[in-house]
């Protein structure tokens, strides 16, 4: 008689497995991915490339140096590269994306403990820091198929940092939006390099939902508390849309704002979780020095992660509340 | 009603159309003196003893525990000490069959005219719940109607386990025996209605029974979504019944009280012929069965080496007693078939995938029927926070296995909330 397996039940695993749900969130981003290297040309394509790879890299070499198991083969590293490349302009010289993964990897992640035990969102981190020690560099801007055109000036503005046109019409003064709703859309206007194109952003969002790898409590409530509340300053549904689709609001709300580690468990916290994300936002906005918010709302949210998993804990089927105690 | 949670299982019923027959017979059995939870029961016969087919050979006087019969005819060889799978040690009794099968002469069908008659009847047949959990049957019956009346009969057929379909097979070769066996505990237990509950996977037995008990008012056939684990007690009574058992109460507190279908046969068997339990139904089957798998009444004690050798399956790496998620590994294939017995299956490959990190994704939490939290567990117990443990309501896991099936890092969870649950002081 062979060795018998004696394990506790159950003895059936689902295929699901780490590896597989970061493919597909590496395949829900190639869309936007595509589209922004596409619009911003091979140099986009090589910012991707360069984040992806050192980050790879710098998880080997992490693991390796630590001497714990390598987890280079559960592509979370790709992921994070994927994400921060597509979170930086694409004219950033080659060293920023390598400064980059090594916050995101190397700081972020792995000295905190590697996957799942990360505080915050390392490809979020690494953008701030590089936003702050290097702003005139991730500010710089151009306009979409710059690299087809012979005009010299290429420097272009994102949506939220172009002035709207003021004109007057009957005696009213009137705003007009800087992008049309169409390039808005389609993401023809100035950014970072995986977040203008809103269409392939949602298209990636919704392929995630749907294959029940994020669940949508956070996207909507990101995305429905900025609307809700911009809609209430404003008072125009051009303004709010466009605030939508304008900077990294997509990007965040679907792939940075549902990352697992980093924010709550229970669908209460993920609501809140997003709820928060908007707000912040809305107010870094409108009233902070810095024409983007979606980073720093979503970092501010992710520290406070382990508060809201605290307050949102399930009430089990047929639990009794504790009788209190004299 | 809101639905619990729950995972869509490969139901791998392929022995459903296994019509069941009987196992051959063995050349000896090996009955242990504990097949279920309660006491152990004393060794009533010794070493040369001739036994025959229902003579008592082993009983007790605790409150939890059901008299143990021989299943066959022979001759004593040995009493032994077996190891348990909860690690106590009992003795056990081997049997040399003779091959004849005569009965006893002390079965007689029993006499059942009250609640009482019926209740020691049922101790007398030895009977446990045949589902799996094995709860001596009598003692789920004794409950006082004084204090915690019950009004409702939930039969359970719900067989949400993959592979097993000793309970679909019991529906639909002998579905009289069900329901004659429902109507005589509604009788003299003085239970008005009967909710018998099917999974929606066995669409002719859900018909079947709705024909037969068409005429019959007490008896609503209830349709099961098709949902791991619809079949655990909590479950099945909320989804029969909207009820909720909440945590300490047993579900007669809720006036209800679930029941096997195979239990509620076996005791109208019972009632007729006066056999008491010395074989039951089981399911054989598994990727490692080569051949002959299927249904089969098997005689209690038969090891599981024979059962094996019948299929071919003597290459199997994990042996299963009961279904993929809530079965329990054997480690011996002298082990043998007991009155919890409802399958055995033996699968080719038993490594378990490779575990790693935890990275938060909630499956467990979104797919826990009772709503726990096993992220929180595993990290509370890896605190040792009693606490903690205690405020997460552990005490409630009834290990369904769910959580360790979803994880994607397959991470034990459910192995470390029962891990859990013993650290946690009894009082």
């Amino acid at each position: 008689m062979n060795k018998l397996y004696v394990s506790p039940s159950p003895h059936r695993a689902s295929s699901m497995s780490t590896t597989k749900i970061m493919l597909m969130v590496i395949i829900a981003l190639l869309p936007s991915a595509v589209a922004g290297c596409i619009y911003f040309g091979l140099r986009a394509f090589m910012v991707i490339a360069v984040c992806i790879a050192s980050s790879v890299l710098f998880e080997y070499l992490s693991r390796r140096i630590m001497k714990r198991e390598q987890t280079v083969s559960d592509l979370s590293a790709v992921v994070t590269g994927l994400l921060l490349g597509m979170n930086l302009p694409a004219t950033v010289p080659v060293y920023i994306p390598v400064i980059g993964s090594f916050i995101a990897i190397v700081i972020v992640k792995q000295l905190f403990g590697g996957i799942g035990q990360n505080f915050a969102n390392p490809a979020i981190v690494a953008r701030i820091v590089l936003m702050l020690s290097f702003t005139g560099s991730m500010t710089n801007w151009v306009v979409p198929f710059h690299y087809r055109s012979d005009l010299d000036v290429t420097t272009g503005a994102t949506p939220l940092t172009a002035g709207w046109l003021s004109f007057t019409e009957n005696g009213e003064e009137l705003l007009m939006a800087p992008f049309t709703p169409g390039e808005m859309l389609l993401g023809k206007t100035g950014g970072c390099i995986g977040e203008t194109c809103a269409v392939a952003l949602i298209i990636g969002g919704l392929f995630l939902i749907i294959t029940k790898i994020i669940s949508p409590a956070t996207p909507v409530a990101f995305v429905g508390s900025f609307a809700l509340i911009t809609f209430i300053y404003t008072g125009s549904a051009v303004e709010t849309i466009y605030g939508v689709l304008a900077g990294g609001l997509l990007l965040g709300a679907f792939f940075m704002a549902t990352d697992y580690a980093t924010t709550p468990v229970t669908t209460k916290g993920k609501i809140i979780f997003g709820i928060g994300c908007g707000l912040i936002t809305f107010i870094i906005r409108n009233f902070g020095s810095f024409p983007e918010g979606v980073s720093f709302a979503i970092l501010i949210m992710n520290l406070l992660t382990p508060y809201i998993d605290k307050l949102t804990y399930t009430k089990p089927f047929g639990a009794k509340k504790p009788e209190k105690s004299a | 009603m809101k639905k619990l949670n729950g995972i869509h299982l490969a139901h791998d019923k392929h022995t459903n159309d296994c019509v069941t027959v009987d196992f051959p017979l063995p050349q000896s059995v090996i009955i242990p003196m504990s097949q279920h939870m309660g006491a152990h029961c004393q060794c009533l016969v010794k070493k040369g003893d001739n036994v025959l087919v229902g003579q008592i050979i082993g009983d007790s006087e605790a409150v939890m525990s059901a008299p143990i019969h021989s299943s066959v005819s022979g001759t004593v060889t040995d009493i032994t000490d077996y190891l348990l799978p909860n690690g106590a040690v009992c003795k056990a009794v081997v049997i040399e069959t003779d091959g004849n099968q005569t009965l006893s002469p002390d079965i007689k069908p029993p006499v059942i005219n009250d609640r009482q008659s019926l209740i020691s009847a049922i101790r007398d047949c030895g009977l446990t719940g045949l589902g799996g959990a094995g709860f001596p049957t009598y003692v789920k019956l004794n409950y006082d109607p004084t204090k915690t009346p019950v009004d409702t009969l939930v039969i359970n057929g719900a067989e949400c386990e993959p592979y097993i379909t000793s309970d679909y097979r019991q529906i639909m070769e002998e579905p009289s025996d069900v329901i004659e066996g429902i109507l005589l505990i509604q009788k003299y237990m003085g239970i008005p209605k009967c909710k018998l509950c099917i999974e929606n996977n066995k669409p002719d037995a859900i018909e079947l029974m709705k024909k037969k008990t068409a005429e019959i008012g007490s008896i609503d056939v209830v349709s099961l979504p098709s949902e791991y684990p619809q079949g655990a007690e909590k479950v099945i009574i909320y989804s029969a019944t909207g009820r909720i058992v909440a945590e300490g109460e047993l579900p007669s507190h809720q006036g209800v009280m679930v029941m096997n279908v195979s239990t509620v046969a076996h005791i109208y068997r019972y009632s007729q012929n006066g056999i008491p339990l010395v074989k039951r139904r089981i399911t054989f089957d598994g990727d490692a069965v080569k051949e002959n798998n299927g249904n089969y009444f098997v005689p209690i004690g038969t090891r599981i080496s024979e059962i094996l050798a019948y299929g071919k399956a003597e290459n199997a790496q994990k042996i299963l007693y009961g279904g993929p998620m809530m079965g329990m590994c054997i480690y011996d294939t002298d082990q043998p078939v007991t009155k919890t017995t409802n399958a055995v299956l033996a699968f080719r490959d038993g490594a378990l995938p490779k575990t790693t990190a935890c990275i938060r994704c909630g499956r467990c939490v979104s797919t826990c029927p009772f709503n726990l939290m096993p992220v929180m567990i595993e990290k509370a117990y890896k605190a040792r926070d009693i606490d903690e443990l205690k405020k997460l309501k552990v005490m409630l896991c009834m290990n369904c296995g769910c959580c360790s099936y979803a994880c994607p890092a397959h991470r034990p969870l459910a192995e470390i909330n029962q891990l859990a649950k013993s650290i946690i002081p009894r009082n």
